[in-house]
């Protein structure tokens, strides 16, 4: 289970590996503290969505699951996106409420990332790969929580490289993006260094 | 060359260079050309797709709910094509694994519809979506070339460099089928296409103060 957590945080990092959520790694990097908000954000949202989306998944989805109702051969895991893309909406929805009634001061300081969660492929890439690896429900809550802190390292660590890169003389046609790009590989090489780290 | 919805959205308006869209689920499927070929035929059919329903109904989609129809089209749409590459090119789509899945969350997609076809009538927002779909097949068929060549000295499949093993000269790099490279090679698509057209270039955040004219040279 560790070695399960520490590979979806360095080896498989769901941004730098596999490209998810590049989009939103790139437009809400220029500074610190609001990458931070957006990862902490991430990682709430996945360590929830995952398990969640594997129990629907399982309880109704996948093929035979509607047994029990003497429907054996139905197989309803075509719907697996449309549903998927519907639990998350209405968990982001659910959380912002619940925090912008319990924990005001939080839901201030998450609050505009939560809407921008929805639609990020990290979230949703997260949940397919659970589907397609066949995971069951506690290593689907590891790797929940894992890949959401793995996507909240990297793109809290990026962000403070591109604060320092600020007050770099870069070429003209380089800046911004451009630059942004060869951190982002500079940074995947990084990570992918620690292949094969495990416990022993 | 008179710019039109179609034209301008390859160079001047790349979805993926200028606007920033739809990286996500680009550059993992860019190992080959035959994955990245398939995924921009799927992505161009569902931006077409769904431009021409949503550019249909525009004045029927009440406002406040139109993220939520925007994407349940979207999602539609995506899982037919899924369903579609699992019953003609099976391989294929084992190959994509959940990239196909992923354009329902791409950017760009969403971006298109929010912007351009809940605005405009049916055949600009075709000619648009195609402009789009097909910018963003040029990145990704770019990133491809360069990473299927260099990685394993082959197109599509067929041997063009002869490698080392295989009795020639190619020593095929191994790195150019790792993630870092993508980054390394989009990047410098940027920076090639932003050279060539500065009006792209992003301006300083922090202009220094003493002038770069007394720079040496």
């Amino acid at each position: 289970m560790i070695d399960l957590f520490l590979r979806t945080i360095f080896e498989e990092n769901l941004a730098l590996a596999f490209f998810l959520g590049i989009c939103t790694f790139l437009a809400v990097s220029k500074r610190v503290e609001t990458a931070l908000g957006l990862g902490l954000a991430m990682i709430v949202v996945q360590a929830i969505t995952v398990p969640v989306n594997h129990m629907i998944f399982q309880g109704l989805l996948i093929e035979g699951a509607w047994g029990w109702l003497g429907l054996p051969e139905v197989d309803l895991s075509f719907l697996k996106l449309i549903s998927f893309i519907g639990v998350i909406a209405a968990i982001v929805q659910i959380l912002e409420m619940t925090l912008d009634r319990y924990a005001p001061a939080l839901h201030r300081a998450l609050g505009i990332f939560l809407p921008l969660i929805t639609v990020n492929c990290a979230i949703l890439g997260g949940s397919l790969f659970m589907v397609e690896r066949r995971m069951s429900l506690p290593e689907s809550m590891v790797y929940g929580l894992g890949s959401g802190f793995g996507w909240a390292l990297a793109i809290v660590t990026f962000a403070a490289i591109r604060e320092r890169l600020r007050y770099a003389d870069v070429p003209q046609g380089l800046r911004g993006l451009g630059l942004a790009f060869v951190v982002t590989g500079l940074m995947s090489m990084g990570f992918s260094a620690f292949v094969g780290v495990g416990l022993p | 060359m008179r710019k039109t919805p179609l034209t301008v959205p390859l160079i001047d308006q790349n979805p993926i260079t200028v606007q920033i869209l739809g990286i996500c689920s680009a550059l993992a499927v860019t190992t080959a050309m035959a994955t990245a070929l398939t995924m921009s035929v799927a992505l161009i059919a569902v931006l077409a797709a769904s431009s021409v329903v949503i550019s249909l109904i525009r004045r029927h989609i009440p406002a406040s709910i139109r993220l939520v129809v925007q994407i349940t089209i979207i999602a539609s749409l995506v899982i037919v094509t899924d369903q579609f590459l699992r019953a003609y090119a099976y391989e294929m789509s084992q190959r994509l694994s959940i990239f196909v899945g992923l354009i329902v969350t791409n950017c760009l997609v969403l971006g298109r519809a929010e912007s351009f076809a809940m605005r405009n009538p049916v055949w600009p927002s075709l000619l648009d979506a195609m402009g789009n779909g097909l910018g963003y097949a040029l990145v990704l068929l770019l990133v491809a070339f360069v990473r299927e060549l260099l990685g394993t000295g082959a197109l599509f499949g067929f041997q063009v460099l002869p490698t080392i093993a295989a009795g020639g000269w190619f020593q095929p790099l191994g790195f150019m089928l790792l993630a870092p490279s993508a980054f390394f090679i989009i990047g410098g698509l940027v920076w090639a296409i932003r050279s060539l057209h500065p009006d792209q270039a992003e301006p300083d955040e922090f202009a220094l103060r003493t002038g770069r004219q007394e720079r040496v040279r």
